[in-house]
């Protein structure tokens, strides 16, 4: 058994990962009306946590990470069908949309869409189904 | 605007979320299970009494107008398929505590239950020809996984092949609809319809058509597609079985319904008249099959192809008798193939074989068991006055009309050699000495049998007090045979 050298991986991870997850979060966000979306963000969020996973071994990401993935899958669902379903409480047909503009300090004017809402609950749905087929995966012997 | 359309799809949905989270609490997971079938039977009882009532129900999605935007249509066809399929929801939730699931009810049974349901009340809902392809595919991904859920060695490979069959099938599915897109620019039923009356239906536009009749005689499991049905619907636990027997190929024959009654109508000797041939080609091969093997529940399973024959047989025939026999057929058979599976799961089970051979006598200790045989025989065939026999009969009567005399006697046949197959249950596994299989002890069925009596019952009323229900047949088919008030409901012209 010999010891592995991964220290340039290890390096290059810490940065790397945050690079990925921040740029998964602005493809989140910006989807609904230019290209991105919680699909892809997803899975660009699925890659950044299967990096740590790479280079630091499935015990120490387990610490800073303590998710179950497969638990995302539902919250996700829900988050997704429930912007549906909010479409009975305004009394418009299931799955309207709509969107307007508020002031936040820093931000300034930032548009505000439910279907952003709907990007989140896919993001979601996205991250838990990635992880738990490659973790099904990995821990195959 | 009326978010009620989209009511039953989106409850199984909420409730296979829910489950998820309760996968691990079995009791809670039945209990649940139980509540919402119910309140989906409720929901959609509703929904039938206000299309009857009120006529169709349209939803335009997100507030977009048809033909832009995707269009939700429970008309009357829709709404008594859809009420069927939470029928035999009920029985199948009440029915699987029982079903000897065992660990595989962990496997997210529940939950897959669900989405299959959610799938396939969409496709009968949609009138949107993608969305159909996208529930097709909803109700598959739930199949994929209920088909090997478990992973034994033999559901393992014939889910292969179900996959892989219904795989391809798919990849001809958005085939045709890129067709139809590139032909008429169009994926809304409705304006589909519109567009093939004003083009005359020319020839590529008859092609288009041919192709998703195969698409869909795949998915239906008509003669010649049929050789991946029996043996990958035998597999599963019974109450699956039971659940892809009345569903996924009755989707695949309600696609054939909406499509060839609704869109291409204008060649009908063209079109039509070949699915006359398929449907006897389907009855005689399905038959054969059935007589060919002596394991109860492949009669069954291969029992499902002549009946999709005679469904068909009606809408070859094309006319207004013809269609409310299909119509007829089409719910009866639902039905009576959910009960026969759960029926033949419950038998395999106090014997411990599925084999004939290796049955015989139960009738001394299992009674109930052997009548609620003896009926289901009788209702299956169609023997009067049980409801096989008015759709039969209408189907029959709708085809002299037509004059097509061979295929009366084809079916004729179909009907008797049908008795025949599953009266060879009955007398294998019934009569006999009381100790034909030695000394067998009693198990229990309890909890199996009452789904079973709930919807044999519904069979005989269906029959017996076909007065009732025959207008509603009668009215479904006077609505399709004019496919201008689906347009005309859906466009608002």
């Amino acid at each position: 058994m010999y010891k592995t050298n991964d220290l340039i991986l290890r390096t290059t991870t810490s940065l790397i990962a945050f690079i990925l997850l921040g740029f998964a979060v602005y493809l989140l966000l910006a989807g609904h009306n230019s290209p991105g979306g919680g699909f892809v963000g997803g899975l660009m969020t699925s890659a950044a946590i299967l990096l740590m996973y790479i280079a630091y071994g499935v015990e120490a990401v387990k610490k800073v990470l303590p998710v179950n993935f497969m638990m995302l899958i539902p919250i996700g669902l829900a988050i997704a069908l429930g912007t549906g379903i909010g479409s009975f409480i305004f009394g418009v047909p299931f799955l309207s949309q709509t969107f307007d503009y508020y002031t936040f300090p820093l931000f300034g004017k930032i548009e505000l869409a439910t279907a952003m809402l709907f990007d989140l609950g896919v993001y979601f749905t996205v991250i838990g189904v990635m992880m738990t087929i490659i973790l099904t995966i990995a821990k195959d012997q | 605007m009326s978010n009620l359309a989209v009511l039953p799809i989106i409850l199984p949905l909420v409730a296979a979320i829910i489950l998820i989270f309760f996968n691990s609490k079995v009791h809670v997971s039945r209990a649940l299970t139980k509540v919402f079938s119910l309140v989906g039977l409720g929901l959609t009882g509703y929904i039938m009494w206000e299309v009857i009532n009120n006529g169709t129900i349209i939803m335009e999605t997100g507030d977009w107008i048809a033909p832009y935007g995707i269009v939700l249509v429970v008309d009357s066809l829709a709404a008594v398929l859809v009420l069927t399929t939470n029928i035999i929801a009920v029985a199948c939730a009440f029915y699987a505590p029982s079903a000897g699931l065992g660990e595989k009810e962990k496997y997210y049974f529940y939950p897959f239950f669900f989405f299959l349901i959610s799938g396939v009340t969409g496709a009968f809902i949609t009138g949107d020809l993608f969305n159909l392809f996208v529930f097709f595919e909803v109700l598959l991904m739930a199949s994929y996984a209920l088909i090997v859920l478990g992973g034994d060695k033999v559901q393992l490979r014939e889910s292969l092949k179900y996959l892989l069959i219904n795989l391809f099938s798919s990849m001809l599915f958005v085939t045709a609809i890129a067709f139809v897109y590139g032909a008429l620019g169009t994926v809304n039923m409705a304006q589909i319809a519109q567009r093939v009356q004003e083009a005359d239906q020319q020839g590529i536009l008859t092609t288009v058509g041919i192709l998703l009749f195969f698409v869909f005689a795949t998915k239906a499991a008509l003669f010649p597609l049929y050789y991946w049905l029996p043996k990958s619907y035998v597999v599963p636990n019974p109450v699956i079985s039971a659940l892809f027997g009345a569903l996924l190929t009755k989707v695949g024959i309600y696609s054939i319904f909406r499509v060839f009654t609704l869109i291409f109508v204008h060649r009908v000797e063209l079109t039509h008249e070949i699915f006359i041939w398929f449907a006897g080609l389907s009855m005689i091969f399905g038959i054969i099959g059935a007589l060919s093997t002596s394991n109860i529940k492949l009669i069954v399973a291969y029992n499902i192809i002549p009946a999709i024959g005679f469904i068909l047989l009606g809408i070859g025939v094309m006319n207004e008798t013809a269609i409310s026999g299909s119509v007829y057929y089409l719910i009866h058979d639902m039905v009576i193939k959910s009960a026969l599976f759960l029926l033949v799961g419950v038998i395999t089970y106090v014997a411990g074989t599925s084999d004939l051979k290796k049955m015989g006598g139960l009738i001394h200790t299992y009674p109930l068991l052997g009548w609620l045989l003896f009926i289901s025989a009788f209702v299956l065939a169609g023997i009067p006055p049980f409801s096989g026999f008015i759709g039969k009969l209408l189907l029959l009567q709708g085809a002299f009309e037509g004059e097509h005399i061979m295929i009366i006697l084809i079916g004729l046949l179909t009907s008797l050699l049908i008795l025949y197959s599953v009266a060879k249950i009955f007398i294998n596994a019934f009569w006999g000495d009381k100790d034909a299989m030695g000394q067998i002890k009693k198990k229990s069925t309890k909890g199996m049998v009452a789904p079973i009596v709930f919807l044999l019952s519904l069979s005989v009323i269906m029959g017996v007090g076909a007065e009732y229900f025959y207008p509603v047949a009668d009215s479904i088919a006077a609505y399709l045979m004019d496919p201008q008030i689906y347009i005309d409901s859906v466009l608002k012209e």
